[in-house]
C-alpha cells in the first residue's frame, strides 16, 4: 500500500470538501440555481428575496430617506447602479404596507468629453440609456460633463441642512414630523442656497430643460474639457480630478432642481477598492465620508450608498438572472494598464487577492465600518477655510505635531537650495516659473493633502472651469482681510521666499 | 551637461532622491538624510538625555544604518545617549548565523557594546525546529511574537531605557496595509504612532527613529557610504501575507514615488468610531509579561509547539487559553483539529 498512508496512518486530515446541496438553504423545497460564497445555495425565487431584502433593510436600518422626499438617483449604466435603479422601481411599486416611499429622479453624466469618445458614440449612449430612463416614467436629466465649467461657485459651499441628522430611532419619527412642514415651507421660502444658485443659473447662457436632455454642447466646449484633462499628467491625477467633477455636477443638478438626497451605485467590492486606494491616496481622514453609508459633508444635500452590502458577484447574477439592462459606456480607465494609476492598480490588486482569499472584500468592508472621521461633520459655522476647496472635507494639514506631513516639507526643505533667491530657484524645475509657482501656493493651502498632490500634478492651473478659480480668489481675500491689519506691505510679500504648501 | 546638485549647486549630482525627486552629491545627501533623522528624533521627543538606548541589530541595512545614524548624531548634536546593540538569534540556519557575524563586525566597528539573546536559550526552541512541526505556512507568526519578547527580555538585562528599532517608511505603510487588509482595528490604530506607550511592568518602550525614511534611501545611503551589512531575505519568508502588501506597496511606489508618505498620512489620521471594541491590557497568567488576553502569544504558542500542536496559537482559540491556564486536557476533536499540519 501507498506508503505515506502507512506511516501517516490516522494523522492524515481528510481536507473537507464543501458540499453543495441541491436544495435551497432558504426554503430547502425548490432546486438551488446559483451559490452565494461557500455554501450558499439559493433557488430563484429565495435569491430575489434575499436580494431585495437587504436594499430594504440597508434603507431601512440608516434611515435616512423621509417619506415623500426627492431623491436623485446617479446612474451611470453600469450594472450595479442599473441594479440599484430597478431596486428603487421594485421598492416603489409594492402594494405591500412597507412601501418605500420617497421620489425619485434620476441623473445620468455623459463623460464623454473627458475619455475622448466621439460625438456620435456618446449620443448612441445617451441614447440607450434614455430608452431605459423612459420606462421607468421617473424624471431623468441627462448632464454632460461640460456644463461644469459653468458651474456656480456657490456648489463648492457646504448648504446649511433643511433638518437635523436624526440621532436615534425615536427621533426619527420627529425629524420626519419636522421635515414635512419644513418641505411645504420650502416651497414658499425656497432654502438660500437653492434660490442663489437659481438666480445664477439664469444668467448663464446655457438652460437646462427638465426631465430631459439639456441643450447641445459646442465644440468649444468639448476642447475647453479635453484642455484641463490635457493639463493633468498622471492618469492617477485625472481619474481623481474626474471623480471630484463629477460630484459637483451631481450636487449642483440636486440643488437647482430640489433634491434633497442623492443615490450612489456603489457596489461592496468597488468600496473596497476605493478605501484601499483612498488611503494610498492620501485620504485617511476623510475615509468613511467617501465609503461610508451616508456622506453629508455638503449639508443641504446628503449622499447615500445603499448599494454598499451587495459583492459585484451578486449583482451581476441578479443582473443577468432577472434581465435588468445596462449600457457599457468606455471610461477614463477602461482598457488601461493595471499599473497605470492608483485607483486601476489598487483594484487589479483587489480582485487577485480576492481570488485566492475569498473574504478580502468583506473584511475590508467591515474594517470601514468602523472608521469615523477625524473631525466630524459640521454645520455651516465653522469658517469655511476649514474645508478644502475641491472635496469640501475638513483639511488635514495641521502642523501642530510631529506628522508624515511635516516629514515631507522637511525633506523638500533640505533637498533644496536654502536661503532666498526666487531666481535661482526656477533651474530645479519642479514649479516652473516664479508667477504659476505663486497662484499654486495661493491654491495649495486652500486644499487638503490628497487635492494638493493632484494640483501638483497639473501644468496649467487656468485650465481650471472658472467656478473654482473664482471661489479659490474669494477665500484667500477673505483670509487676507482677516490679518489685513498686520500686512506691511504689498510688495514686500513677492520677497518672501517661496514655501512649499503652507 | 552633468547636473548640479539642487542643494549646493556646486557639485555634480550623483543620485535623485527617490523621495523628493531632486538630485544631489553625496555630500548634500549625507546630510539631509541624517538632518531628517535628526528633526524626527527632536520633534517627536524620542529619547531624554543621559537614557540608554539599545538599538535592535539584525546586521540587515535598515540597522546598521540606524546605529552608524544614531551614533553620528549622538555625538553631533550631544544627545547624551549610551547606545549598545541588541540582537536576536532565531536560529535559522543559512541566515541568522551570517548575519549576526555582520553584527559582531558592526560591533568593532562603531565600538559599542553588543548582547545577543537566542530563541534556544530564552524558549528552548529554535526557529528551524519550529517550522519541522509548524509547517511553512504561519510560521511568520511565531517567530515575531518571540523576537519581541526576547528584545524585551534582553533589554531588561541590560537595564535599557529605550529600544529602538529601524523600521523604515515602506514597513509602516505595509503594515498599514495589512492591517486595513486583515481588518486588525486596533493594530491599524496603534501600528502608525512613532514610539509605543511606555507604562506597564516588564515593558520597554520602543521606537523608530527612522520612520520617515523611504526604504530605498537607506539602500544608497548605506551604499554610499559602504557600510558593511547583510543583505540576503529570511529563506521562510516567501509564503507570508506581508508579501502581498509589499508587492502592492512596490507597486504604488512606481507610480507615484510619494505614495509610501501618502499612506502613512492616511493611517496616522485614521480614526475609529467609539463603540467599537478594543483588547485592554493585562498581564499574563503564566509568565507575568503584557497580554490582551488570559495567556500572553508566546505561552500559547510555546505550549503548542511542546505539546505538538502546532495549530494552538493560529486562528482564534481563545476558549482553551483557561483549559491549557488549568492544565486540564484537551478532548479529542480539539486535539484532532490542532494538529493539523498546512504544506
Amino acid at each position: 500500500m501507498c506508503q505515506v498512508d502507512e506511516e501517516y496512518n490516522g494523522q492524515l486530515d481528510h481536507r473537507v470538501t464543501p458540499r453543495v446541496s441541491k436544495k435551497c438553504v432558504k426554503c430547502k423545497e425548490n432546486t438551488t440555481v446559483l451559490i452565494i460564497r461557500a455554501g450558499d445555495a439559493f433557488c430563484r425565487g429565495c435569491f430575489k428575496e434575499y436580494f431585495i431584502h437587504k436594499f430594504r433593510a440597508m434603507l431601512g436600518k440608516n434611515r435616512v430617506i423621509f417619506p415623500g422626499e426627492k431623491v436623485l438617483l446617479a446612474v451611470s449604466g453600469g450594472p450595479a447602479s442599473s441594479s440599484m435603479l430597478s431596486q428603487v422601481q421594485e421598492g416603489l411599486s409594492r402594494d405591500a404596507p412597507k412601501k418605500l416611499r420617497f421620489v425619485p429622479g434620476i441623473i445620468y453624466i455623459d463623460e464623454g468629453g473627458a475619455s475622448g469618445q466621439s460625438m456620435e458614440e456618446r449620443k448612441r449612449a445617451v441614447a440607450q440609456l434614455e430608452s431605459v430612463f423612459r420606462a421607468t416614467n421617473y424624471h431623468y436629466h441627462i448632464v454632460h460633463l461640460e456644463q461644469v465649467l459653468s458651474l456656480p461657485s456657490s456648489v463648492l459651499e457646504a448648504g446649511s441642512s433643511a433638518t437635523e441628522k436624526p440621532q436615534t430611532g425615536s427621533s426619527y419619527k420627529a425629524a420626519v414630523d419636522h421635515f414635512i412642514p419644513t418641505r411645504k415651507n420650502q416651497n414658499q421660502h425656497p432654502d438660500l442656497s437653492v434660490e442663489n444658485a437659481q438666480s445664477l443659473l439664469s444668467n448663464l447662457s446655457m438652460q437646462e430643460v427638465q426631465n430631459g436632455v439639456t441643450s447641445p454642447i459646442t465644440h468649444e466646449h468639448t476642447q475647453a474639457l479635453q484642455r484641463l484633462f490635457a493639463s493633468v499628467r498622471t492618469p492617477t491625477a485625472k481619474e481623481d480630478l474626474l471623480h471630484t467633477l463629477r460630484q459637483h455636477l451631481i450636487l449642483h443638478t440636486a440643488r437647482t432642481q430640489g433634491y434633497t438626497k442623492v443615490m450612489m451605485g456603489d457596489s461592496c467590492s468597488r468600496l473596497a477598492i476605493k478605501l484601499l486606494s483612498n488611503i494610498s491616496l492620501g485620504r485617511g481622514a476623510s475615509l468613511a465620508t467617501d465609503t461610508g453609508f451616508s456622506d453629508p459633508r455638503h449639508g443641504d444635500v446628503v449622499i447615500v450608498r445603499p448599494m454598499r452590502d451587495y459583492s459585484s458577484k451578486e449583482i451581476a447574477y441578479y443582473n443577468r438572472m432577472f434581465d435588468i439592462p445596462s449600457v457599457f459606456i468606455p471610461g477614463l480607465d477602461s482598457k488601461a494598464q493595471d499599473k497605470a494609476s492608483i485607483q486601476r492598480l489598487t483594484e487589479s490588486f483587489v480582485t487577485k487577492l480576492q481570488t485566492d482569499f475569498p473574504s478580502t472584500v468583506s473584511t475590508i468592508y467591515r474594517t470601514s465600518e468602523k472608521l469615523h472621521t477625524a473631525c466630524p461633520p459640521q454645520n455651516t459655522n465653522t469658517q469655511l477655510s476649514a474645508k478644502c476647496l475641491l472635496c469640501v472635507c475638513a483639511l488635514d494639514t495641521k502642523l501642530e505635531e510631529f506628522s508624515a506631513y511635516q516629514a515631507t516639507l522637511i525633506s523638500e526643505q533640505l533637498s533644496q537650495r536654502r536661503g532666498p533667491g526666487p531666481d535661482q530657484g526656477c533651474e530645479t524645475g519642479d514649479g516652473g516659473c516664479c508667477s504659476s509657482a505663486k497662484s499654486t501656493v495661493d491654491l495649495k493651502s486652500l486644499l487638503c493633502y490628497s487635492c494638493r498632490l493632484t494640483i501638483k500634478d497639473m501644468t496649467a492651473l487656468d485650465a481650471l472651469p472658472q467656478y473654482i478659480l473664482s471661489e479659490a480668489e474669494r477665500r484667500r481675500s477673505q483670509m487676507r482681510e482677516e490679518i489685513s491689519e498686520f500686512l506691511l506691505d504689498e510688495e514686500e510679500n513677492e520677497a518672501i521666499p517661496r514655501v512649499n504648501g503652507s | 551637461m552633468p547636473v548640479l546638485c539642487s542643494s549646493c549647486a556646486e557639485k555634480r549630482a550623483v543620485l535623485k532622491r527617490p523621495k523628493t525627486a531632486h538630485s544631489l552629491c553625496k555630500e548634500c545627501f549625507f546630510w539631509a538624510f541624517e538632518e531628517e533623522v535628526h528633526q524626527t528624533i527632536v520633534s517627536a521627543q524620542l529619547f531624554k538625555h543621559g537614557e540608554t538606548v539599545g538599538i535592535g541589530a539584525s546586521g540587515g541595512k535598515d540597522s546598521t544604518v540606524l546605529a552608524h545614524v544614531m551614533k553620528v548624531l549622538n555625538e553631533r548634536y550631544n544627545y547624551g545617549l549610551k547606545l549598545l546593540l541588541l540582537s536576536v538569534d532565531e536560529g535559522i540556519t543559512g541566515y541568522r548565523d551570517d548575519s549576526l557575524e555582520t553584527v559582531k563586525r558592526n560591533q568593532q566597528q562603531y565600538e559599542l557594546p553588543l548582547k545577543i539573546v537566542s530563541y534556544e536559550e530564552l524558549y528552548g526552541w529554535t526557529m528551524d525546529a519550529i517550522v519541522k512541526q509548524v509547517g511553512l505556512k504561519n510560521n511568520c507568526t511565531f517567530c515575531g511574537v518571540f523576537r519581541r519578547q526576547a528584545l524585551d527580555r534582553g533589554a531588561m538585562m541590560l537595564k535599557v531605557d529605550k529600544i529602538c528599532t529601524g523600521h523604515n517608511a515602506d514597513d509602516v505603510a505595509e503594515t498599514v496595509l495589512m492591517n486595513v487588509l486583515r481588518g486588525d482595528i486596533a493594530r491599524l490604530r496603534r501600528c502608525t504612532a512613532i514610539s509605543t506607550a511606555s507604562e506597564g511592568e516588564g515593558v520597554v518602550p520602543r521606537c523608530k527613529p527612522l520612520k520617515y525614511a523611504y526604504e530605498k534611501e537607506i539602500v544608497l545611503y548605506a551604499y554610499f557610504k559602504k557600510l558593511d551589512y547583510f543583505s540576503t531575505e529570511c529563506i521562510y519568508s516567501p509564503n507570508a501575507y506581508r508579501g502581498h502588501a509589499r508587492t502592492f506597496l512596490k507597486d504604488l511606489e512606481a507610480v507615484r514615488p510619494s505614495a509610501i508618505m501618502d499612506v502613512i498620512h492616511s493611517g496616522e489620521n485614521l480614526s475609529v468610531r467609539e463603540g467599537v471594541k478594543m483588547p485592554v491590557q493585562g498581564t499574563c497568567g503564566r509568565c507575568g509579561y503584557i497580554s490582551s488576553q488570559a495567556l500572553c502569544k508566546s505561552c500559547v504558542l510555546l505550549e503548542g509547539l511542546n505539546r505538538g500542536l502546532p495549530r494552538l496559537g493560529i486562528g482564534k482559540h481563545h476558549r482553551l487559553h483557561e483549559k491549557i491556564l488549568s492544565q486540564q486536557p484537551l478532548t479529542q476533536e480539539e486535539e484532532r483539529k490542532l494538529k493539523a499540519v498546512d504544506f
